[in-house]
């Protein structure tokens, strides 16, 4: 049996998202720049893709920018956001457990002299309100916070950035990365008060190297991929027609968003249920977020789960596939024991696992359990 | 005019009566090396070898690259061959070397003759051709003592060679001179380079990997392959045999002292190794082992290893220090793959305090534990054999 519950790492694109692209690159083959039929006939599917991103964002399609991915995004968003400010501020606020493609950025922004404040972590992965009032000042440009974390699954307050923005008066822009939580819990910018919102396709089963930006109208940013002037000028380059027909398509057979988190987290509490009475097993995400579940088999290390469920055709992550080798920083922030780090996998599961795909994986946790030599 | 690569022996110009022997070996191992690159005929004389392509339009590049990873050449030339006339001369000069000549600042003209029918003496050779050279590159100097470039000039029997600066061989012997050896290979720093120094002696190579799925991962294994792939590119063929060693380690883990886990394992390692290599027809063990480096290669550690071989175990690194090794790595290009985060055998179930100052009878003591026989036959029975050569990629 094989069952990929990695589908916080990737998904698998759906069939109806294949046959889409390979029509694309079959029959429409023009450049939706091109004032031609050939290339109108690719601007219309390019505007139909905008619109499904925008629906999907309860936004105007004029809001919607398609980019190489997630990272691209949140580059654009981040760099392009403290260089456009630098005038008004010199003060960024993000978080402690952001994406590298975020962290990355902050470290570059921090050595060109921009004063960034990484929020620290509760053990159950949140930052606190509090710290964001407080960490939030008038010189602040810009407060980057992901949604949902891609290692635990905690939820952050973004709202309560937002609000914290406000009330200090800052001119701050709010950028959220919302790769992990895209397609899964609904994101709606204008009521949550976000200028910028970073998404991806394959998260969502659509193709790899394929995202979007959300920017709110009238936010200006500096730029960098500079050429033709696509996408605004905000990412120039032409279009990767199949990537955004194939992203189009996802999004339209997301369904309904909120039957798919009850289905999924149906099939994480029969998980549990199963591994109920499992000696030394750890639960390390909170319980908000069904889709992403962090556990530890204590004295098995992550490494050695993670190759005896592949023998079985499993499939799960250790910590996420961006940081193999090195010790989490997500769980080292929340503070947990090093025995819970080091034997720390995550299960990430999408909306087309099954229950018995569930009783699969939770037979093979327990014959690990049982079978695998413990480490001190 | 045609390009031709002129081969200077290394070592071997020293060897006495079998000196034939080492050149047949080393004529036999670039003939492979170049097999998809170009064919040629391989003459010897004067203890240089001669490689006159045959093959049209031949891909002289790839043939450089190729001969610098033969052991056995201290250095090379890549050189035209013309006609033994003064008017082709000059003008080969100008051609052939106007690339280099742009380049340099100073030169000198360096000529000999074999041919000593040749109209022209050597003195007067270099001075037609230094000439010639000025009148075309009018930014250059000569000096005599320490120039960028030096022009050769070599009337032999049958072609006048021209050439610049000589290229660096890989030195050593060549390969299959010294019999053959079995190289334990874990997927670090230090055993490729081991691998690689006794290839450079002349050794081919086995090489043995132990796996202990799932506690190792697929990947350990395939990073081996790649380690192998840029070592063979040296070496030639190279078989890996790949040990299961789960089994070993979850019964040392189980039956064992805690802090003589690693000396136990390397024991095990050892015996199973040696049972290998007898059987590929192996003379040597070579391990990448390397004083005090780590717990196990404590000198008293090594001592309780070498107890168990019944064959030399050469141990190239032992005196390196770890930058040492690193710069090879790297010269080699297996630095980069070596540094993967994938786990290897040697760290699975590792104690948190190893005994640095094992006693042999303390381990032999510990090892009455365990059913060795059987488990050695089993880890033995297990072999899975995977044959990796890279060294004819282009």
């Amino acid at each position: 049996m094989e069952c990929y519950f990695d589908n916080s790492a990737t998904t698998k694109p759906t069939q109806q998202v294949v046959d889409a692209m390979v029509d694309v690159l079959t029959n429409c083959y023009g450049n939706p720049s091109s004032l031609h039929r050939v290339g109108d006939a690719a601007s219309d599917k390019l505007q139909a893709a905008r619109e499904a991103v925008a629906k999907s964002l309860s936004c105007d399609p004029s809001e919607v920018y398609f980019t190489s991915g997630g990272t691209e995004s949140n580059n654009i968003s981040i760099m392009g956001a403290a260089h456009a400010l630098r005038r008004r501020g010199n003060r960024i606020v993000t978080t402690c457990i952001e994406h590298p493609s975020v962290l990355e950025c902050m470290d570059r922004l921090s050595e060109e002299g921009f004063e960034v404040i990484k929020l620290p972590v509760d053990s159950s992965g949140h930052i606190s309100e509090n710290d964001l009032y407080d960490a939030v000042n008038e010189q602040t440009i810009l407060v980057s916070i992901m949604y949902v974390n891609n290692e635990v699954g905690s939820i952050q307050p973004i709202k309560a950035a937002a609000s914290a923005i406000k009330r200090s008066g800052a001119p701050a822009l709010l950028h959220v990365d919302a790769v992990q939580a895209f397609g899964k819990l609904p994101i709606k910018p204008s009521s949550l008060g976000i200028d910028l919102i970073s998404i991806s396709a394959h998260k969502v089963h659509g193709p790899k190297g394929q995202g979007a930006l959300y920017m709110k109208k009238g936010t200006r940013l500096a730029t960098y991929i500079l050429g033709g002037g696509q996408e605004s000028g905000v990412r120039s380059g032409t279009h990767g027609m199949p990537g955004i027909v194939g992203l189009g398509t996802a999004i339209s057979e997301l369904g309904d968003i909120d039957a798919n988190t009850a289905y999924v987290a149906s099939l994480k509490s029969s998980l549990l249920d199963k591994l109920q009475s499992e000696d030394n097993l750890v639960i390390n995400s909170p319980d908000e977020f069904p889709y992403i579940l962090n556990i530890s088999l204590l004295g098995v290390p992550s490494e050695v789960l993670r190759n005896f469920l592949s023998e079985c055709g499993v499939y799960v992550s250790t910590g996420s596939a961006c940081s193999k080798g090195h010790r989490s920083y997500v769980l080292t922030s929340m503070g947990l024991d090093t025995k819970v780090i080091d034997s720390a996998i995550r299960i990430s599961f999408s909306r087309f696992n099954t229950e018995d795909e569930v009783c699969y994986l939770a037979d093979c946790l327990k014959r690990a359990n049982k079978s695998l030599r413990k480490v001190n | 005019m045609k390009e031709i690569i002129l081969i200077k022996n290394g070592e071997i110009a020293l060897k006495g009566l079998n000196r034939s022997t080492f050149e047949d070996a080393l004529v036999k191992n670039i003939k492979r090396r170049l097999s998809l690159i170009l064919r040629a005929d391989i003459t010897k004389s004067q203890s240089t070898i001669m490689i006159e392509p045959v093959t049209e339009n031949p891909d002289m590049d790839a043939a450089v690259e190729a001969i610098k990873r033969v052991f056995g050449i201290a250095g090379f030339s890549r050189a035209a061959a013309c006609e033994k006339d003064m008017d082709v001369m000059r003008q080969v000069v100008v051609d052939y070397l106007a690339d280099i000549l742009r380049e340099s600042k100073t030169f000198k003209v360096e000529a000999r003759r074999s041919d000593k029918n040749f109209p022209l003496t050597s003195p007067e050779i270099c001075r037609e051709l230094g000439g010639e050279i000025l009148s075309h590159f009018p930014h250059l100097r000569v000096d005599v003592h320490s120039p960028d470039l030096v022009v050769n000039v070599e009337v032999r029997e049958k072609y006048t060679f021209i050439h610049g600066n000589q290229i660096k061989g890989a030195g050593g012997m060549p390969v299959g001179t010294s019999g053959r050896a079995a190289v334990m290979i874990s997927g670090g720093i230090d055993s490729p380079v081991a691998a690689w120094t006794m290839a450079k002696r002349g050794l081919v190579l086995d090489a043995i990997h132990f796996a202990s799925p799932p506690y190792t991962s697929k990947r350990a294994e395939q990073k081996v392959h790649e380690l192998l792939g840029k070592v063979s590119k040296y070496s030639g063929t190279i078989n890996l045999l790949v040990v299961p060693f789960t089994e070993i380690q979850e019964h040392i883990k189980d039956d064992c002292p805690e802090d003589l886990f690693t000396i136990i394992m390397r024991r095990m390692m050892m015996r199973i190794a040696i049972e290998l290599a007898k059987r590929q027809g192996c003379g040597a063990i070579i391990t990448g082992e390397s004083l005090a480096q780590v717990a196990s290669q404590t000198l008293l550690a090594l001592g309780c290893t070498d107890a168990v071989a019944t064959m030399p175990v050469f141990r190239p690194l032992i005196g390196m220090d770890k930058n040492e090794i690193v710069e090879i790595s790297r010269k080699i290009d297996t630095f980069d793959i070596s540094i993967q985060p994938y786990e290897d055998c040697c760290t699975v179930f590792t104690p948190k305090h190893p005994r640095l100052r094992p006693t042999l009878s303390d381990v032999e003591e510990a090892e009455k534990a365990l059913d060795m026989d059987a488990l050695i036959k089993r880890a033995v029975d297990g072999v899975k054999i995977v044959v990796i050569d890279k060294s004819l990629d282009i």
